[in-house]
């Protein structure tokens, strides 16, 4: 019998705001624990929750990014249960009515087909402190740093059909959030984790089967890995013979497994209610146009533009559309190059981001921005140097040894292109490699690349490649 | 210098006819002479206070004075007062010092009050009698054998006493009307939203509402206008200009439409009570009132739906109290289980309890529909019912409890009886209504509260309705023998 999975994605992306989403402390992530929670995070007696304008307009930012609707009116509703990093004693959530819901979002197949994910709801809620269990001797350590952080909680449809499916739309949301800039999507620090639901049904069974929550997903390896190891394990065990129990299961990336994360002898009751300390928010259709205005270029327009308008290729626009940034790096040197799209994209697909992962720093801060490499670029298109010598070029730029053309000067890299001295050269070589050069008139055409490399050689790279290629063939007929 | 009003004594240091220095001595002697008798305060705060009152005297000096300065005051133990304990009553919150000020307690400071101390309280004002009070109950300065009324049991019996003028107070389902009835002075609950919550420690968020407690009608309209006003920090205030409460307490009450409830004077309301109410309404006709006879149909149901909303949110916001930031924590827990279980266990009293699992039940799920969420919808109609009534009159009048004052321990074992000693004040929080309780009579020797019940923000004609009143009666001056 076949199974068909079925999953679902619960995203909790943290809302870039510089104070919290009930009090004015500051979200900066890594202080000393315990610096940024003022008496509010603490959940002090008699402090009461104000809400953060710019949380409700990022959440209504994302709302309008994925075609949703945004609630004109929805409800703070108030979680509870005990936990030593939950200094209430609960958690502000919104329940009953999200301020975002009905979205979808469109992710591409390997097959390059495009499938369209239902977004069920997104809804505001305030992030938990920290529980550190190491270095403590035993006890347990709480930093409420992150207390009171907001969070945006995005519910998907179970729309999805496999480990892959799950990745290609996570990292879809990733590159949304970050275009927004509403999210920061770094997931090493938990700006942007993941909760999976797995199940599994026969094909061609409508009705859902138990599902699991899977866990502890901070990365799209882990997702991918963990979903996968859960499909298999769900059919290991309904074709045994045995049933799925509905359980949070944590993924251990180091075994590569799913275990339940705690023996579940009763359902949890958060006991949710409307939190009575906040009024239920109102969204006006102003605000909503307002922040309509504010909506950058979102990663599909700008990738479609990119085609249309750079002539580029569908996967050369994906990649430079990954990011906003990196988008925003291709356009600015196009437009100080004048033109030469394709050119601008080889170079910063290829040389700009191998030096960028290679030393570990984000295109924004990259010591050759896109008015230098333009200058660059640019001494490639009048031919004073080699694409083999620019890298040479970009490398020196790379280490803040000036721009393109002070480099080039004082190292004297111009390219030659003195046909009278290209041949004194020529010349040479051939009159070093007699053997050679009777080899290749007695038919060894390979030859040719060994004649080019010597006179390259000889030029210390500078030669013209065309010019060499064409005199030499010349020469080499005899 | 005790019997004197805040509108008086502020005169009075204006005039320089006493300091303020020579005002916080003497109250602080007196409430030092009294606190055995009736254990009205948790706190007193003697130094401060004399450094707060030398601090009004060289303001006044240099003609810098405030509304308020120099004026002594206490505030009930559940607002946060910067670097002085905030119990709320509790053994829970027995070590906690707050390190910030309510927004009622820095309004007054602006103000220019002096405070005195820290005034006693049911635990986290949940009782009706002062007897949940981890620092044990307050007595009633008319007979130390009764209760002065809670939850603001402290508050109110000090003011009675002479130890403050004016003391501050919160009403979630009469906590400040109840205890002013029972001790013969006037306590005022204004409109949900009018006075700030922060820093006023939580029991029901959408009912609790502060208020001043003070002798007069003219006094309370001099704290209130401290304490009112929109506070950016409390998302349940209303941003609504404060009008001058003062300013309108002489107006005539010529052809005010006045509404008797015919549910609250029905079966349960002792009869002494009643007289004295009818008394007090036959003075209003004979100034120029009309009396009519209303209903309130849901009055009934406002103790049952109040007993279903007000734990419910006492159940969610007393979950901070867990033993790990601050306040109680049991001795060597085991685990986090234990450390959960037993500091809430030993830090909390019985009643505190009583509500903690009402609540949790109420909202359960399976359940929440059929409490939490149809006594909300119950609690609509409550204010329908108000609604309606204010179409037809301009106050609402009756008693603010049904008996007087009763014995300590009369009432401590039977809940349902003692809840039902606030059944003519709980509507009033559930409609977030304003309301008043001034002095109206005696009965076999005890004071009688008369509740005057006004529409949403007309705070400013309860304390004109009320100020007529004393004016031609003078029940407000009288004082218990024990002072």
């Amino acid at each position: 019998m076949g199974w068909e999975s079925v999953i679902g994605l619960e995203i909790h992306a943290q809302l870039m705001t510089k104070a919290k989403v009930f009090s004015g402390a500051s979200t900066a992530y890594g202080a000393v624990p315990n610096t940024q929670a003022c008496a509010i995070d603490l959940g002090l007696p008699g402090v009461l929750p104000v809400l953060n304008e710019a949380a409700v307009r990022m959440a209504v930012k994302f709302g309008l990014a994925i075609g949703a609707e945004i609630a004109p009116r929805s409800v703070f509703a108030r979680k509870n249960y005990f936990y030593p990093d939950l200094p209430k004693g609960y958690q502000i959530s919104q329940y009953e009515l999200p301020v975002v819901h009905h979205g979808r979002l469109d992710i591409v197949l390997d097959d390059g087909t495009t499938k369209t994910i239902g977004i069920t709801r997104a809804h505001m809620e305030e992030d938990a402190g920290k529980s550190l269990h190491e270095d403590f001797h035993g006890m347990t350590g709480i930093d409420l740093n992150r207390a009171g952080t907001p969070l945006l909680e995005i519910v998907s449809e179970p729309d999805m059909r496999s480990a892959k499916e799950a990745v290609a739309y996570m990292k879809r949301l990733h590159t949304l959030v970050r275009y927004l800039e509403i999210c920061d999507g770094n997931m090493q620090e938990g700006s942007f984790r993941c909760d999976a639901n797995v199940s599994i049904r026969p094909k061609g069974e409508q009705r859902l089967g138990t599902r699991t929550e899977l866990k502890n997903l901070n990365s799209f390896r882990f997702v991918e890995r963990a979903i996968e190891y859960e499909i298999a394990r769900q059919i290991e065990v309904l074709e045994g013979g045995g049933r799925i129990v509905q359980e949070t299961r944590l993924y251990d990336p180091i075994k590569d497994e799913t275990r339940p994360l705690r023996a579940k002898e009763e359902a949890n009751d958060y006991r949710y209610f409307p939190d009575p300390d906040l009024l239920p928010l109102e969204i006006t259709a102003d605000l909503i146009e307002s922040v309509r205005a504010e909506l950058p270029e979102l990663p599909d327009a700008k990738k479609e533009r990119f085609i249309r308008d750079f002539g580029l290729g569908p996967y050369d626009a994906a990649v430079l559309t990954a990011t906003h940034e990196l988008a925003k790096y291709f356009e600015d040197t196009v437009r100080h190059l004048g033109g030469s799209p394709k050119l601008a994209a080889n170079w910063v697909m290829g040389e700009v981001s191998a030096a960028l992962n290679r030393d570990g720093i984000d295109i924004a801060a990259s010591p050759v921005g896109p008015a230098a490499l333009a200058g660059l670029l640019k001494r490639i298109e009048d031919n004073t140097i080699s694409g083999k010598i620019a890298k040479e070029v970009f490398e020196a730029m790379w280490s803040g040894h000036g721009d393109a053309d002070q480099i080039i000067e004082s190292r004297g890299l111009k390219q030659i292109t003195d046909t009278s001295r290209i041949e004194v050269m020529i010349d040479e070589v051939i009159a070093k490699n007699p053997q050679q050069l009777a080899q290749f008139r007695a038919g060894k055409d390979k030859l040719f690349g060994f004649f080019v490399g010597q006179v390259m050689m000889v030029s210390k790279g500078k030669a013209n490649p065309a010019q060499v290629n064409e005199i030499l063939k010349r020469k080499l007929a005899g | 210098m005790h019997n004197l009003s805040i509108k008086r004594l502020v005169e009075a240091l204006r005039a320089k006819k006493f300091s303020s220095r020579d005002l916080a001595e003497h109250f602080l002697a007196r409430i030092e002479r009294f606190q055995e008798r009736l254990n009205s305060f948790i706190t007193v705060t003697h130094d401060q206070a004399l450094a707060a009152a030398d601090a009004a005297d060289q303001r006044i000096h240099a003609g810098d004075a405030g509304p308020l300065t120099g004026v002594p005051i206490a505030h009930k133990d559940i607002f946060c007062t910067d670097g002085v304990k905030t119990s709320c009553g509790s053994r829970m919150l027995d070590s906690f010092v707050a390190p910030y000020d309510a927004t009622v307690v820095a309004r007054f400071k602006q103000a220019g009050a002096v405070m005195l101390g820290k005034t006693n309280m049911d635990e986290f004002a949940m009782g009706s009698s002062n007897e949940t009070s981890y620092y044990g109950p307050v007595k009633n300065p008319w007979d130390l054998a009764r209760v002065p009324g809670g939850s603001s049991g402290g508050s109110a019996a000090a003011v009675a006493a002479r130890l403050v003028p004016g003391a501050t107070g919160t009403d979630t389902g009469g906590s400040i009307r109840q205890p002013a009835a029972l001790c013969g002075i006037t306590g005022l609950k204004p409109t949900y939203g009018l006075v700030s919550r922060y820093g006023m420690i939580a029991f029901a968020s959408s009912l609790d509402q502060g208020g001043p407690l003070a002798r007069t009608a003219e006094d309370c309209a001099l704290l209130l206008q401290a304490m009112a006003g929109f506070d950016p920090r409390d998302s349940t205030s209303i941003d609504r200009a404060v009008p001058d409460y003062s300013a309108g307490l002489d107006k005539p009450l010529d052809g005010l439409r006045i509404g008797l409830p015919k549910e609250y004077f029905g079966e349960g309301l002792d009869a002494g009570v009643a007289r004295v109410i009818e008394e007090a309404i036959a003075g209003y006709r004979s100034i120029g009132c009309e009396v009519a006879e209303i209903s309130l149909p849901n009055s009934g149901l406002a103790v049952p739906v109040y007993y279903v909303v007000a734990p419910a949110e006492c159940s969610s916001n007393l979950a901070r109290y867990d033993g790990v930031r601050y306040g109680y924590r049991c001795e060597d827990p085991k685990d986090l289980t234990d450390l959960y279980k037993r500091s809430r266990g030993e830090g909390f009293g019985a009643e505190v309890k009583r509500r903690i699992m009402i609540g949790t039940y109420a909202l359960s799920a399976g359940y929440y529909d059929a409490y939490y969420l149809k006594a909300q919808q119950v609690r609509r109609l409550i204010s329908n019912d108000f609604k309606r009534a204010f179409e037809q009159v301009d106050v609402i009048m009756g008693p603010t409890s049904p008996s007087t004052a009763f014995r300590l321990g009369e009432k401590a074992n039977d809940p349902v009886k003692m809840y039902l000693s606030d059944i003519y004040t709980i509507a009033v929080n559930l409609a977030g209504l304003p309301g008043i309780s001034i002095p109206a009579g005696f009965h076999d020797g005890l004071p009688v509260g008369l509740q005057i019940i006004g529409n949403h923000f007309e705070e400013a004609r309860l304390l004109n309705v009320a100020h007529k009143f004393q004016q031609e009666t003078d029940w407000h001056t009288r004082a218990p023998m024990e002072a």
